[in-house]
């Protein structure tokens, strides 16, 4: 209805009218609130630190080029910045990790949902779900009360004299890896169950009918069947663990650092917000590279708003 | 007398790719007290034809009259007609009674007369003691009266209803067939009806507009629908027909001697101010022809097999043109046609009962 | 006697199925019941008390953070449900145009966008504004937080919107209701469960809200969770667990209620 070959007539353009205003107020705050403040943040990336934070405004390639390489103090030759490129690589690394762990857990808990009665489903789902919506620096740090040095496991272990001195599990990558696992959870289980909720089981009897045994049942028919899903959820955990800030601050004690914490290293400590803005940039590029790709692969199953 | 509605060259596409034209060029008058049908299949055009004079929708281009005023940019809350939704979209938050008084409540009316009016509804459609009951708590055959009464209520010059038996089971459909036509009757109102039902149409209308793909086909009485059917799709959609090939051999004005592939000639109907010549295609209903010995037939084949229906059987007849045909017949109890599967027989249709179809 | 043949069975599915809830819970059962610990340990039980929750009730910070995370939750959780619901109705109540996937593609950003980045980004761009104009207030909470709560007050709008029968407001208006009044009359009675919904998830990210509260605000202007989190740094007594456990309530509730009004029935 949206455009005729003859020039929109009245009522099109009242309710077009209608539409833009009520859009505005929404659209103005978002502006404002959202997408003006990323505008400015490119800008940032361009000028120049100023001493104590804030910037200079001039003109300056610095961030950018700091972002993965680094110039000598003595004597200006460039080599990679090992520093950055140390914590890149364990963002990318422990995104993966969480998100194979994520898969590890969550597929057979989605397909154990799927699989109970329908009237039992929505109340499995609401278990998964509850932990979803509460604070994810509440579930980070009910973690951090198990695996800390004082905390729960360490002192049911010394109280039963397995271990004299506590375990050191907090405060490095694998204390990362196990919160974000734990915090992201549910955005795996949630996909993988709505595509596992509409796998017809007659295809599954069909596979068992024509001689295939579970393993093959498995690989050949449902993993391919509940494939979107699978990836839907590897793309909605991998997006936030790439970013995540909480969890590695509370997890990694301040020296095992992802690029989110490096990104406020730099309004910090740093004081080099164009270089924080550069890094920030450059984190929204990688995640909208991987946001791209998943719509590209899912949007041949149908219009992808929802 | 101006039309009710008048319908000028209407026009409706929904641009997309490629665009999908919903309503080629339709123009229709329909009269003032007229039960008037439009019939075809889903995606005929013809719900979108009604959801424009309702003003729902907007026309690409043509016009739009009711007596002779110009509805185009009348938005649909200032058009006076009304409409009954396939879905009743009964107001789920309302009472039966709120319903039916929201189209005058919306006018402004004063409380009495509403009330006044409600009342005189439901007792018309016979909801009387429903008055209080939530939409959700009636049955289907129930909301489709409250829809009725909400649509007659704020009393329309012209009603719209849109397939609105097409949810009821067969007995109470049938009920409602008679009941809408009564209402048409003792109100006055110009119905405007949808439906894709062949038999509801017939039975209802006073005249019936055929449609398919975007397109008006014939527009005119039951009778003169179902017996003078003017093209090919007509004849199809309507009842059951055999097609007969056959050649002109004179016509003056309707009426055409054609020859058929046995080489007999009989009259039949041509479709009003058409002049064919040449090979044509005839429609002759089953229940319009009869079985007879070869000889007497004007075409000739073997009874190829017998189907007995209880009110009537059908006669399957393989030609010797290598055409089909089938023969309908009342069955009565003391009476049976003599012919068994395999018998060499001639089918038979009286001059004027076959029709010409236009290409 | 062999098993009857389960179609639906995987071999170690139930039990990987088990351990996750498990696993999934544990943390969070201890966590409440160690704020009931009437030690200071959050490992070691020394009984019943409920002195950690009068502890953190008579914390004059804690009370100054937990009034400023409701106002702010009430401003941001109103302001951008109002805004939600006039934006879901120009998306589903006029016809597809030019700019629609833009319009969709704002309002999801701050789903899309990674948290630290939109902090970062309003952390510069109001840094700017506190310079020019010297205002340092709550306001700056607010409308950060009315920003990202838009996505989550329109998305359950939204869906009740798109799940209603147009012909229902077709109706009202072929029985003479001028657009306003479909709306008051027709629309609004039965979007309310969708505006609830709305409103209280946007509520429940105000409320839990970490990343972009730490990095928009101003000295003194902690909020529960931020509060919470530069207690982290120091010994951990149980009264952290005792406002994580108040503010669990808070979001259990809210979800439980909220997955019951999606489903009431349009």
């Amino acid at each position: 209805m949206a455009e005729h070959s003859p020039p929109a007539n009245a009522t099109e353009k009242r309710a077009s009218r209608v539409r833009w205003l009520l859009l505005a107020p929404a659209l103005l705050v978002l502006l404002f609130a959202a997408s003006g403040p990323l505008l400015i943040t490119l800008v940032y990336s361009v000028l120049t630190p100023g001493d104590y934070g804030g910037v200079i405004w001039q003109p300056s390639g610095d961030a950018w080029f700091n972002v993965i390489l680094q110039r000598d103090i003595f004597d200006d030759t460039l080599s990679w910045s090992d520093a950055h490129l140390s914590i890149f690589w364990r963002s990318v690394k422990l995104s993966l990790m969480t998100t194979v762990g994520c898969i590890i857990f969550g597929f057979p808990t989605a397909y154990f949902i799927a699989t109970r009665p329908k009237k039992q489903r929505d109340l499995w789902m609401l278990l998964i779900i509850i932990p979803f919506w509460t604070n994810i620096l509440i579930r980070t740090f009910a973690v951090v009360e198990l695996i800390r040095n004082e905390g729960t496991i360490n002192t049911v272990l010394m109280w039963s004299g397995i271990i004299d001195a506590p375990i050191q599990m907090l405060f490095t990558e694998f204390s990362i890896l196990v919160g974000m696992i734990y915090v992201y959870l549910p955005l795996m289980v949630l996909p993988l169950y709505a595509s596992m909720e509409r796998l017809d089981f007659s295809l599954v009897e069909a596979g068992y009918d024509l001689y295939a045994t579970r393993m093959q049942v498995l690989k050949r028919i449902i993993l391919p069947l509940v494939k979107p899903g699978v990836i839907a959820g590897s793309i909605l955990v991998f997006v936030p663990s790439l970013g995540a800030y909480v969890t590695p601050r509370v997890m990694g004690g301040g020296n095992q650092l992802m690029i989110g914490n490096l990104i406020e290293l730099q309004f910090g400590q740093g004081r080099n917000w164009p270089l924080g803005a550069a890094l920030s940039i450059t984190l929204l590029a990688i995640v909208m590279v991987a946001l791209m790709a998943y719509v590209r692969t899912a949007g041949k199953e149908g219009p992808g708003h929802g | 007398m101006t039309a009710a509605i008048s319908v000028r060259n209407l026009r409706k596409v929904y641009p997309g790719t490629p665009d999908v034209v919903a309503l080629a060029d339709a123009s229709i008058d329909i009269q003032d007290n007229e039960f008037f049908t439009l019939l075809g299949p889903s995606g005929c055009g013809k719900t979108t034809l009604l959801r424009m004079i309702a003003g729902f929708e907007h026309p690409t281009s043509g016009t739009l009259t009711m007596h002779g005023e110009d509805l185009s940019d009348l938005p649909p809350y200032k058009r006076p007609v009304n409409t009954v939704f396939q879905s009743y979209a009964l107001f789920p938050h309302m009472t039966v009674a709120q319903n039916i008084g929201f189209g005058l409540e919306m006018l402004g009316k004063p409380k009495a007369e509403i009330k006044q009016t409600v009342d005189e509804m439901m007792e018309l459609v016979k909801m009387t003691e429903m008055a209080d009951r939530q939409t959700g708590q009636i049955s289907g055959g129930q909301q489709q009266r409250v829809a009725l009464a909400r649509a007659l209520a704020p009393r329309p010059r012209v009603l719209l209803l849109d397939e609105p038996l097409s949810a009821l089971d067969f007995k109470l459909r049938k009920d409602m067939q008679l009941e809408l036509k009564r209402l048409q009757m003792e109100t006055g109102i110009t119905f405007i009806f949808v439906t894709h039902d062949q038999e509801e149409a017939l039975t209802m209308s006073d005249r019936i507009a055929v449609m398919s793909a975007g397109t008006i086909r014939q527009i005119g009485g039951p009778r003169d629908i179902y017996d003078h059917p003017a093209e090919r799709f007509v004849a199809d959609f309507i009842g059951d027909t055999n097609f007969v090939p056959a050649e002109v051999a004179t016509h003056k004005g309707t009426d055409a001697d054609v020859t058929l592939s046995s080489g007999k000639v009989v009259t039949a109907r041509m479709p009003e101010g058409e002049q064919m010549q040449g090979k044509v295609t005839l429609a002759v209903r089953p229940e319009h022809a009869n079985i007879s010995t070869e000889a007497e037939g004007l075409l000739p084949g073997t009874l190829s097999e017998v189907v007995y229906f209880g009110t009537d059987t059908h006669y399957h007849v393989a030609l010797d043109d290598g055409t089909g045909f089938v023969v309908r017949r009342q069955n009565r109890p003391d009476e049976t046609s003599g012919f068994s599967t395999g018998d060499r027989i001639g089918v038979q249709f009286a001059p004027g009962v076959g029709q010409v179809l236009r290409d | 006697m062999a098993k009857r043949f389960d179609i639906q069975r995987m071999p170690g599915f139930k039990t990987i199925a088990a351990v996750t809830f498990v696993l999934l819970y544990m943390p969070i059962f201890l966590l409440v019941i160690y704020s009931f610990n009437a030690g200071t340990s959050i490992a070691i039980w020394e009984g019943f008390s409920w002195r950690w929750y009068v502890s953190a009730w008579d914390n004059q910070q804690v009370q100054d953070a937990t009034v400023r995370s409701l106002i702010i939750a009430f401003w941001a959780s109103a302001i951008s449900t109002t805004l939600a619901v006039l934006a879901a109705l120009a998306t589903t109540r006029t016809p597809k145009f030019k700019g629609q996937s833009a319009v969709f593609a704002m309002i999801n950003q701050p789903l899309m966008v990674p948290e630290i980045v939109t902090a970062v980004a309003l952390l510069i761009f109001f840094a700017m504004i506190k310079v020019a104009t010297g205002y340092t207030g709550l306001l700056y909470l607010i409308i950060a937080h009315t920003a990202f709560c838009i996505p989550f007050a329109y998305l359950p709008i939204r869906a009740r919107l798109t799940g209603m029968d147009l012909a229902l407001e077709q109706a009202a208006a072929d029985l003479y209701a001028p657009p306003f009044r479909v709306f008051t009359r027709i629309t609004l009675p039965q979007l309310w469960p969708g505006i609830l919904a709305g409103a209280m998830l946007a509520f429940v990210i105000s409320l839990d809200d970490v990343v972009i509260t730490e990095f928009v605000k101003s000295a003194g202007q902690d909020t529960l969770p931020t509060y919470m989190l530069g207690q982290l740094r120091r010994v951990v007594t149980p009264e952290v667990n005792a406002i994580s456990t108040v503010l669990l309530g808070i979001s259990v509730t809210m979800v439980v209620a909220f997955t019951a009004l999606s489903k009431l029935k349009t």
